[in-house]
């Protein structure tokens, strides 16, 4: 993957703007919650659980009290299975700790139309009973399909439905970065609707 | 780069069916026994559930007795939350001289999703396949293949030894006879496994050149160096009588004991396939002691299955009766 933006992407964040965004969110959360007891983040994969984890850093270091991280695959939950062909690749979902009664931050890269969101509902409630769940995402570029908001956000995206944004992290692309690519290029292969 | 998430580029699987480990790619193989480590989380929940295949219908058509096999698809399918019926032939119209054709497309028109079959006869779940909209899946065709089985046993390889590539595995016994003996020998030698098949002349078959691997007739050769003894069960119900002069004469040559075993590597694997015959081929000291992963066989089957359930089922177009 190359590491320089292409000419027909807009670059809407750098790393620097991620870094700042994810330490306010961490505040956020901490304020709202009065401290991490009881807590635990579950990114969903991939993107979603890099930023589960960065998350989870930024709150040790505000708060001093590390915070379990989990990671759910949603892809067994998907509304589309049926429609689409071939099944797409399933990753394990790795929560090594009883989800009942905690407070779960659940952590995702953008939220788009809600429908992965619901998945992971699905899947967190298949895994236990969460006293609570609160929805933390980087980006929210609108054009909900559910009724679901986020608790936290990093950056609002007015955008237009078909282009799309795309969230690349260093764990994974070697670079901190959000663009938006514009209509009619082909989706990103193995993407979540 | 430092990569904390798996985000494995692997391409997806586009085949209806999965009749055998011969006609798989290495990289098909990899596929499976990465989505089966994801699966198995699942079976380690409280709620053992997943709504992957609901709607979805399995049939277990099964025209040799099976417990293990037909079971690990069963729970598989509804753990994947689908609907499955099981169909033996002993009790089905097969017995008043239907065709398998003729219940396979009676089965289509019930719009079954996906057929799990096994059949005393080599072959016949591919000419379903050819014939069907179903996905179909080999749960056992005659001495041909078994490849669900061998994936287990390769997953299982996997998870103990961290990988495959480059281990020693002798298979010992009835390699003639036996569908997991191929089903393994196709699926290990691909993944880069040394395979080495032991038992007497009489078991061994006539024409081993394409298989890539060693032969012997002794088993203390067969269980040096050995990283994995895969044993498989003498099918004294199935061949006929004068293959092996006794069961005891078996056993004093070539069943694994508490002895033979104490002479290879000291952390080698010992499988089997099930069921299996105490006192033949495997004393009990040997199949209940420390190195047998045969349970945990058992427990990575279920994982194996609904995995190639989830696969092949997102490849199954809905079934359409034939027009003709």
């Amino acid at each position: 993957m190359s590491d320089a933006p292409q000419r027909d992407k807009t670059r809407i964040l750098d790393a620097e703007a991620i870094r700042r965004a994810l330490v306010r969110i961490a505040h956020e959360i901490l304020e709202r919650n009065k401290g991490v007891h009881g807590m635990a983040i579950v990114g969903i994969r991939t993107r979603g659980a890099v930023l589960a984890k960065r998350l989870a850093a930024e709150m040790q270091a505000i708060d001093r009290h590390s915070v379990q991280v989990g990671v759910l695959d949603i892809t067994l939950y998907r509304d589309d299975l049926s429609r689409i062909a071939p099944n797409p690749v399933v990753h394990a979902t790795d929560i090594p700790f009883d989800i009942t009664d905690l407070r779960v931050i659940l952590v995702d890269d953008v939220l788009f139309t809600g429908r992965t969101i619901r998945a992971a509902l699905n899947a967190l409630n298949d895994l236990g009973r969460p006293k609570m769940i609160q929805l933390a995402v980087l980006a929210d570029r609108g054009h909900r399909e559910l009724p679901i908001r986020a608790d936290y956000v990093g950056k609002n995206l007015p955008t237009q439905r078909q282009e799309s944004v795309d969230v690349r992290l260093s764990e994974i692309d070697g670079i901190d970065e959000v663009l938006i690519e514009p209509a009619q290029l082909p989706e990103r292969s193995g993407g979540r609707p | 780069m430092t990569t904390t998430v798996q985000d494995v580029a692997v391409s997806p699987w586009m085949r209806k069916d999965l009749l055998g480990l011969w006609e798989l790619s290495p990289d098909e193989i990899r596929l499976i026994l990465q989505t089966a480590g994801s699966f198995r989380e699942v079976s380690e929940r409280s709620i053992k559930k997943v709504p992957a295949l609901r709607g979805k219908t399995v049939v277990n058509l099964f025209f040799e007795p099976s417990t293990r096999t037909r079971t690990s698809f069963e729970l598989a399918a509804k753990r994947l939350s689908a609907d499955i019926i099981n169909i033996a032939a002993q009790t089905s119209s097969l017995s008043k001289g239907e065709t398998i054709l003729d219940t396979v497309r009676n089965l289509e028109a019930f719009n079954v999703d996906i057929i799990v079959i096994r059949h005393q006869s080599a072959g016949v779940p591919h000419a379903i396949a050819r014939k069907s909209a179903a996905s179909v899946i080999n749960a056992g065709d005659g001495s041909h293949e078994h490849p669900t089985q061998a994936l287990l046993d390769m997953f299982t390889i996997q998870e103990k030894k961290g990988r495959i590539e480059g281990l020693n595995v002798s298979i010992i016994g009835d390699i003639s006879h036996s569908r997991v003996a191929r089903s393994n020998v196709w699926g290990l030698t691909k993944l880069g496994a040394k395979v080495t098949l032991c038992g007497p002349p009489t078991l061994m078959p006539k024409y081993l050149d394409e298989w890539n691997t060693r032969v012997t007739f002794d088993i203390e050769e067969a269980i040096e160096g050995a990283d994995v003894l895969m044993l498989l069960r003498i099918q004294h119900e199935r061949q006929e009588s004068t293959l092996v002069p006794s069961l005891r004469e078996y056993r004093l040559r070539y069943g694994l004991n508490a002895e033979r075993l104490a002479r290879g590597k000291p952390d080698v694997l010992v499988m089997h396939p099930g069921p299996i015959n105490r006192g033949v081929e495997l004393d009990s000291s040997v199949a209940d002691g420390p190195n047998s992963v045969i349970l945990e066989q058992v427990t990575n089957g279920l994982a194996v299955r609904m995995a190639v359930l989830y696969l092949v089922a997102g490849q199954g177009r809905p079934p359409a009766i034939e027009e003709k």
